[in-house]
C-alpha cells in the first residue's frame, strides 16, 4: 500500500506548493489527481517518486519511507525522455542493467511486442512519432515491472485520437500485472476513463479538496449515460475547488484563475 | 508524393537509359565535394595561365606549377617528411596534453559545482591572455626545444576543450538527468550511462576547435626558433626570398590541418549517428 501522510512541499523560494495531503492507495488502485494549474498535482508525484522530497508529511509504500527513486516505483513524464543515443531496445532494457544480457534481451523483446513496436526495436528515438515514443516510455517503466507506477500528464501532447488510443492500452498493460496507478492529468475523460478514484485538488497552495469514486466497471464506455454522470461530477468539484459556483464569481473567473485546464 | 514520381518518368522519355541514371546517380555522389574544389582549383588554374601568358612574372606570387616543384623537390630531399614528421609530432604530443588537461579540468567544473567556482573564475582569467604571451616565459622556464613548443600548443588546445567539456556538462537536459535518477544510476553510471553521451556531440566540437588552434600555435612555436618543422620552411623561405616554399608550406598546413579535422570528424561519426540535427541532414539545401 501506498501512503500519503500529510505531504507539504514549500520549496526553497517560499512557493507553497502542497499542504497536508493524505491519502491511502491500495496495491493494483487506479488513481488520477486532477485540478486546476499550481495545485501542487506534479509536486505531489514528483514527492512520491522520490526526485524531490517533502518539505512536510511522509510517503512510504509497503512501510518503506520514500525519500528516494525508489525500484519498486517508476514514472512516466509528459515528454517521453528517451535517451536519444540509445537504440528503440535499449532505452526499454535502460532499467535492468543488473539482468544478464539474455534475461534482458527476452524482456525486452517481449515489453516490445506487448507495445507493438517489435519492428521499431533498433531505430533510433528521432525515428518515433509522438504516440510510438510515448508507448516506448511505458514500456520502459513497466520492464522493471513497479508496484507503483505514477503518470505525469502522460498524453497531455498526443492528439485526441493517439490519446484514447494509449489510454485503452494503459489499461491493457495495467491489467497484466496490476501494479498500482496514480495518474495526474489534466483530462477529465482521461480520469474517469481510467480511475477508480478521481481527487480533486485545489490550488493555492495546493490540497486535496474531493475525492470521487468511479465505480463502473471496465472497459468503460466513453459514451455511456453513466460515464456521462461521472464526467459531470468531476467537472462540479473542479468548478467548486475553483470558487466558481459563487454567484458573484464572473469577475473573478475571468482573471484566469479559473482556467484549470 | 505523385509528383515526384512522375518528373522522373517524364524525363526519361527523352533523354535516359539506365546507364545513364546509375552515372548520374555517382555524378550526384560526387558533386557536393567537386563543389567545394571549384573556387580553389579554379583560382589556380587561372592564375596558372596569367603567369603563363605573361600577365605577372609570377615572383612573389609563383604559380602552381613552381609551388608544386618546390614541394616535389622538398620531397625527393627528405626534407619535406622530416619538416612534415616534426610539425605533426608537435601537434600531437600538444593536442594530446591540451585535449586530457582540458577534458579532465572542464568536467571537475562542469559536474561539481564547488570546484567550478574554485576554479573557472581563474581558468578564465588565463584565458584572456593572449597565448603567444606566454612564448618568452615559457622559454626561460622550458628552454628554447621541443618542450616550451609543445607547451605552447596544450595551452591553445587546452582552453576550448575546456569551455567546451564543461559548458556540455552545464547544458546536459535536466530531463534526461531524471530519468537517470528515477532508475537510481549511482554516481558513475550517471556520468558513464548519461552523461558521456549526452556530452559527445559537443565534445567533438570542442576537440576540433582544440585542434585548429593547436595547427595555429604550432606555427607560433616555429617561428620562435626552430631548425625543422613546417613553421621552419616559412621563416626560411622568407629570410632566403623564396616564396614558392612560403606557399608551399601554407598548402600543406592546410592539408594537414584538413585532413586531421575530418580524421576527427571519421573517427567519432559513428557515435554520433543518433544525433536528431539540422546537420545532420546537410543543413538548408
Amino acid at each position: 500500500m501506498l501512503a500519503l501522510d500529510r505531504v507539504g512541499k514549500t520549496y526553497p523560494n517560499g512557493v507553497h506548493a502542497l499542504e497536508r495531503f493524505s491519502a491511502d492507495i491500495k496495491l493494483g488502485e487506479i488513481v488520477a489527481i486532477i485540478g486546476g494549474s499550481g495545485c501542487g498535482k506534479s509536486t505531489l508525484l514528483r514527492a512520491i517518486a522520490g526526485l524531490d522530497r517533502a518539505t512536510t508529511g511522509t510517503v512510504t509504500l509497503d512501510d518503506i519511507a520514500i525519500t528516494a527513486p525508489h525500484a519498486k516505483i517508476g514514472i512516466i513524464f509528459q515528454e517521453p525522455r528517451l535517451l536519444p543515443w540509445l537504440s528503440v531496445a535499449d532505452n526499454i532494457g535502460f532499467g535492468l542493467s543488473e539482468l544478464s544480457a539474455a534475461a534482458r534481451r527476452e524482456k525486452v523483446a517481449q515489453a516490445l511486442a506487448r507495445v507493438g513496436l517489435t519492428d521499431k526495436a533498433n531505430a533510433w528515438p528521432r525515428e518515433l512519432s509522438g504516440g510510438q515514443a510515448q508507448r516506448v516510455a511505458i514500456a520502459r517503466a513497466l520492464v522493471p515491472q513497479p508496484e507503483v507506477l505514477l503518470l505525469d500528464e502522460p498524453f497531455s501532447a498526443l492528439d485526441a485520437f493517439t490519446r484514447r488510443d494509449l489510454q485503452d492500452h494503459l489499461l491493457d498493460l495495467w491489467n497484466d500485472t496490476r501494479p498500482t496507478l496514480m495518474l495526474v492529468t489534466h483530462d477529465v475523460d482521461e480520469a474517469v476513463v481510467l480511475a477508480d478514484r478521481v481527487l480533486v485538488m485545489r490550488p493555492r497552495p495546493g490540497r486535496l479538496f474531493e475525492e470521487i469514486k468511479v465505480n463502473l466497471a471496465r472497459p468503460r464506455d466513453r459514451n455511456s449515460p453513466h460515464f456521462d454522470n461521472f464526467k459531470r461530477r468531476v467537472l462540479t468539484a473542479l468548478d467548486r475547488s475553483l470558487d466558481r459556483n459563487v454567484p458573484d464569481a464572473d469577475a473573478k473567473s475571468t482573471a484566469g484563475e479559473a482556467m484549470w485546464w | 508524393m505523385a509528383m515526384t514520381v512522375e518528373l522522373p518518368a517524364l524525363e526519361r522519355t527523352d533523354s535516359t537509359t539506365p546507364e545513364t541514371k546509375v552515372s548520374s546517380a555517382r555524378l550526384r555522389r560526387y558533386a557536393g565535394p567537386a563543389l567545394g574544389l571549384l573556387l580553389p582549383v579554379g583560382l589556380a588554374v587561372a592564375w596558372e595561365i596569367a603567369v603563363w601568358a605573361g600577365l605577372s612574372n609570377g615572383r612573389l606570387v609563383p604559380p602552381p606549377t613552381k609551388i608544386f616543384a618546390t614541394m616535389v623537390e622538398l620531397a625527393k630531399s627528405g626534407e619535406l617528411s622530416r619538416h612534415i614528421i616534426a610539425t605533426l609530432s608537435r601537434v600531437a604530443s600538444g593536442f594530446v596534453i591540451g585535449v586530457v588537461a582540458g577534458t579532465l579540468f572542464g568536467a571537475i567544473s562542469g559536474y561539481w559545482g564547488l570546484a567550478r567556482r574554485l576554479l573557472d573564475p581563474t581558468v578564465q582569467a588565463l584565458r584572456a591572455i593572449p597565448s603567444i604571451a606566454w612564448v618568452p616565459l615559457f622559454i626561460l622556464w622550458l628552454g628554447i626545444f621541443e618542450t616550451s613548443k609543445v607547451a605552447l600548443i596544450a595551452v591553445g588546445v587546452f582552453f576550448p576543450v575546456y569551455l567546451g567539456v564543461m559548458g556540455a556538462i552545464l547544458s546536459v537536459d535536466r530531463k534526461i538527468v531524471e530519468v537517470g535518477r528515477t532508475f537510481r544510476l549511482s554516481g558513475p553510471a550517471m556520468i558513464r550511462r548519461i552523461l558521456l553521451p549526452a556530452v559527445l556531440p559537443a565534445y567533438v566540437v570542442a576537440l576540433r576547435v582544440g585542434l585548429g588552434l593547436g595547427w595555429m600555435f604550432v606555427v607560433a612555436a616555429e617561428f620562435m626558433g626552430a631548425s625543422e618543422g613546417l613553421g621552419y620552411l616559412l621563416i626560411d623561405g622568407q629570410q632566403l626570398g623564396k616564396p614558392a616554399q612560403i606557399v608551399a608550406a601554407i598548402v600543406i598546413f592546410a592539408i594537414l590541418g584538413k585532413t586531421t579535422d575530418w580524421l576527427i570528424e571519421l573517427a567519432t561519426a559513428p557515435l554520433l549517428r543518433w544525433q536528431d540535427a539540422f546537420g545532420g541532414k546537410g543543413g538548408a539545401a
